[in-house]
């Protein structure tokens, strides 16, 4: 049975089948992101150079700000999507699995907040 | 859905691999994050990436998953939405496998080479 199968006959509602469509489309956008990023900062750049002043030449373009937004945004979203997933397959009891999406749910909130405001506030300081 | 034992290891080591570089993402938005306390901290917190050899081999495993959560997860969205996909889901598999495997090979370079005395580049 496929994910969407699974999860219509789980759930009987829509929301099992965007969150179907959340993965593909975002795990598409990310392939694009994640590697990319991986790609900058250990092929193009020796992993020796990354270090504040690289970050602090990057961060100097809103691209670069941007890019790492999205890549946070989507890498957390389908990430925690794809953990509660994981979570409803090996917690049985209810009470628990309740338990284990609000700590799911708080840490990507606390975390997301927390990486969007480095990326948006950030402002180097002379070395 | 698994159709022979390809298929179920591809699944299992996608769920593996997709927790662990969550896990990863966490840890990651702290070390970003005491960018926050200027150069000095920062600086410390980066060349741990590189000096601490244990490092290199940790980011070499972090990048060999998310290496195959992409091919593989690329794998299971050419499986849905090609109708005649599914008949090809283990040379897919085997595919994903050997994207990842090429992918590594530069990045072992750069990373564990100097771990085995190979100069790759200067820092
Ligand atoms: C880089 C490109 C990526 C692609 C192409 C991709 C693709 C996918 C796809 C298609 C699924 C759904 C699998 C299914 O329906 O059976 C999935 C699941 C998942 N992904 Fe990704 N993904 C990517 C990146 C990431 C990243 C960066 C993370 C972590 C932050 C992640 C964590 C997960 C998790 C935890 C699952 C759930 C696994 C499961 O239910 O067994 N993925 N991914
Ligand atoms: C070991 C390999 C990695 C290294 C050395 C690395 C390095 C860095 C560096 C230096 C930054 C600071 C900003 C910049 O220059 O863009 C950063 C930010 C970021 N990286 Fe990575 N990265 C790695 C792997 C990853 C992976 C696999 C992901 C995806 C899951 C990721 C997601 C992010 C995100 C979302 C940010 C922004 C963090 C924030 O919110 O402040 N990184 N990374």
């Amino acid at each position: 049975m496929s994910l969407a199968e699974r999860a219509v006959a789980r759930r009987g509602t829509n929301f099992e089948l965007w969150s179907w469509y959340y993965f593909r489309i975002s795990g598409v956008l990310l392939l694009f992101l994640a590697l990319g990023h991986v790609y900058i900062v250990h092929i193009l750049t020796p992993i020796e150079q990354v270090n504040y002043a690289f970050v602090a030449a990057r961060y100097a373009k809103p691209f670069w700000r941007t890019y790492d937004l999205l890549l946070l945004l989507l890498a957390m979203s389908h990430g925690v999507n794809g953990m509660r997933l994981v979570l409803h397959d090996y917690i049985r009891s209810r009470p628990w699995r309740v338990f284990a999406y609000s700590v799911l749910y708080s840490a990507a909130l606390i975390f997301t907040v927390l990486g969007a405001l480095v990326i948006v506030t950030f402002q180097p300081v002379p070395e | 859905m698994y159709r022979g034992r390809e298929g179920m290891w591809a699944w299992i080591f996608h769920r593996v691999s997709g927790i662990g570089v969550l896990l990863f993402l966490f840890i990651h938005i702290v070390d970003t994050a005491l960018i926050g306390w200027g150069p000095g901290v920062y600086n410390a917190v980066t060349s741990i990436y590189h000096e601490w050899t244990i490092f290199r081999f940790l980011q070499f495993t972090l990048i060999a998953a998310v290496l195959y959560h992409s091919f593989n997860g690329l794998r299971v969205i050419v499986i849905d939405f090609w109708p005649k996909g599914y008949k090809y889901q283990r040379q897919l598999f085997y595919g994903a496998m050997a994207l990842t495997v090429l992918a590594l090979i530069p990045t072992g370079y750069f990373l564990l080479g100097p771990v085995f005395g190979i100069e790759t580049r200067q820092g």
